[in-house]
């Protein structure tokens, strides 16, 4: 097997491209991989298009940080304050500047990803049948059900492949094989439809411990680009048996960054001026600390034995 | 019949008699959430709550909930898993109802969550469907839960989120719609029901304390009046003991 353990700063330089469509936020909620979005912003990418079902503070900062060109998602804003003020200012004034929605609901942006990952052209669904969704985005299209006697109108999303998927996993193995627990939301179709995937992995553990349960793995390693061990690489999201969500600091960005100069000097306190994640986590001290999970509600071990 | 109640209790105990026995239901976050608490106490003690993060539970988390996806609403799930495998219930037929909130609903219960002033050039650009316009599609009928305004109650959204009826009538079965549609939207002051041929929302039952002007003032186009208009139930006893249990800080009070 490869060794695959890289320093994100590395990781992010080596497998990611201006233009290229990144899926960031799979998991919806929690496990947001927010230091590869620092590392994105700090490295200046542009032009890039970003996909999250759910597109939250991340994708808010990426485009701030003038990095984004193109969203593609069911939802953008701030899970816990509501709007995102760079999407508002983006979409609405081209402040920094316009970028392109790809609008999509969970589900049809699931079944786009879920084509990607399987090889097939375009998947027909019932949503967003009388939505308005397909007329702001032509990417999918209404079409009638070829099996069907009668009219039986469909909507066709077609496949996407994303080019590189960061995705936050408790734990994996130096050669990329990671265990997932808790909801995954996308985390599944995104690493199979992804070019290219990059784990960030909350703990570095010995390979043996990822195979003795095959069947937590969401992430076998022979997929994986490279694994980063970044700790509370989520934060602010919740990571589940490790971190707890800073719901306040989803707050306090989004009275900080009300106009574009309160970003600029938000990003550059929290992103820019800070070199990499393990500065982050120091400039946020003790404050991560009272988010760090520390009971324990351990599941029943699983038997594998062959005989 | 208890009298000490908030009209937020009441919301979240009209949206709870919408719920039925051994119903799979997409709870959403805050009122609906607590409401679904509230239905498996009293009458609904088999319903399953479905999250579309890929989250399935029967016992409603315990512990404050910021997101779907935060640990109380994990830890003794029924289910976590994908978001394919539980909005494919979805999309199977599998789902009996869901709620969901918006920015606009016009007369036939069609929202919007996505633009205001037009695709190209919005003047607000709110942030889109999540899984709203997937339920609005496919759960077996839909329950909203909106403030009862003016200029949120519209003859007409202009961008339709999530699918209503339509232009009303059979306008939603024509467009090949699997769902029945909307059958319920709560609000602060009233709940709505579709009524008649066109599906269009009357009003069903106006909330104690208040009136059938002050509805009309308060809706954007011309409400209809639903022949057995009455008033929306009050909170019993029981339904208010099983929101105390859930609502322990007195949060919706």
């Amino acid at each position: 097997m490869q060794e695959k353990l890289m320093d994100l700063k590395e990781a992010v330089g080596s497998f990611v491209k201006d233009g290229d469509s990144i899926v960031l936020g799979a998991a919806l909620e929690n496990a947001i991989p927010f230091a590869a979005t620092h590392e994105l912003i700090r490295q200046g990418f542009t032009g890039l298009n970003m996909i999250a079902p759910i597109s939250d503070m991340s994708t808010d900062m990426l485009i701030g940080a003038g990095c984004c060109n193109e969203i593609t998602g069911a939802w953008v804003g701030n899970v816990s304050a509501g709007l995102g003020h760079n999407y508002r200012r983006a979409t609405e004034k081209g402040i920094p500047h316009r970028v392109k929605v790809n609008d999509y609901s969970n589900f049809t942006l699931g079944m786009a990803l879920f084509g990607g990952a399987y090889g097939l052209p375009y998947i027909a669904v019932k949503s967003l049948l009388g939505s308005d969704i397909p007329k702001s985005n032509p990417l999918l299209k209404l079409a009638d059900n070829p099996f069907s006697e009668g009219k039986d109108p469909v909507v066709l999303v077609p496949a996407l492949k994303p080019d590189v998927a960061f995705l936050s996993m408790q734990r994996a193995d130096r050669f990329g094989n990671a265990h997932y627990w808790g909801s995954y939301g996308l985390t599944q179709e995104s690493s199979i439809a992804a070019e290219k995937i990059i784990v960030l992995a909350d703990e570095i553990v010995a390979p043996e411990v990822i195979a003795s349960d095959p069947s937590r793995v969401v992430i076998p390693g022979f997929g994986v680009n490279a694994v980063c061990h970044i700790p509370a690489a989520c934060h602010p999201s919740p990571l589940i048996g490790c971190w707890t969500r800073d719901n306040e600091f989803f707050h306090e960005y989004h009275k900080l960054t009300r106009d574009a100069e309160g970003f600029q000097a938000w990003i550059k306190e929290w992103v820019l001026d800070i070199p990499d994640h393990a500065a982050y986590r120091a400039k946020l001290g003790e404050r991560l600390e009272t988010f760090r999970i520390h009971g324990q509600a351990l599941s029943a071990p699983a038997n594998y034995a062959v005989e | 019949m208890s009298t000490d109640y908030s009209t937020q209790e009441l919301m979240i105990i009209a949206s709870a008699r919408e719920i039925k026995d051994n119903e799979r239901i997409f709870v959403g976050m805050r009122l609906p959430i607590t409401a679904y608490g509230v239905a498996r106490l009293t009458h609904a003690p088999n319903a399953v709550g479905l999250f579309e993060s890929g989250v399935a539970r029967y016992e409603p988390a315990d512990g404050m909930l910021y997101t779907m996806c935060d640990a109380p609403n994990q830890l003794g799930a029924a289910w976590t898993c994908g978001l394919i495998q539980i909005m494919g219930m979805l999309s199977g037929g599998r789902v009996h109802a869901g709620f969901i909130g918006g920015a606009e609903i016009d007369k036939f219960g069609n929202i919007n969550t996505s633009y205001i002033g037009g695709i190209e050039n919005p003047t607000v650009k709110l942030p889109g469907s999540g899984g709203a316009a997937d339920i609005a599609a496919m759960s077996q009928r839909l329950i909203t839960i909106m403030n009862h305004e003016k200029h949120r109650l519209v003859e007409k959204v202009e961008f339709i989120t999530s699918p209503g009826f339509l232009d009303g009538g059979d306008a939603r079965k024509r467009a090949g719609l699997p769902g029945a549609g909307p059958s319920a939207v709560i609000t602060d002051r009233a709940i709505l029901r579709p009524h008649g041929p066109t599906n269009e929302l009357h009003l069903s039952t106006i909330h104690p304390g208040h009136t059938q002007t002050e509805i009309l003032e308060n809706t954007g186009w011309d409400l209809k009046i639903a022949p057995d208009l009455g008033e929306t139930p009050e909170p019993t006893a029981t339904e208010m003991d099983a929101l105390h249990q859930i609502d322990k800080d007195g949060y919706w009070r």
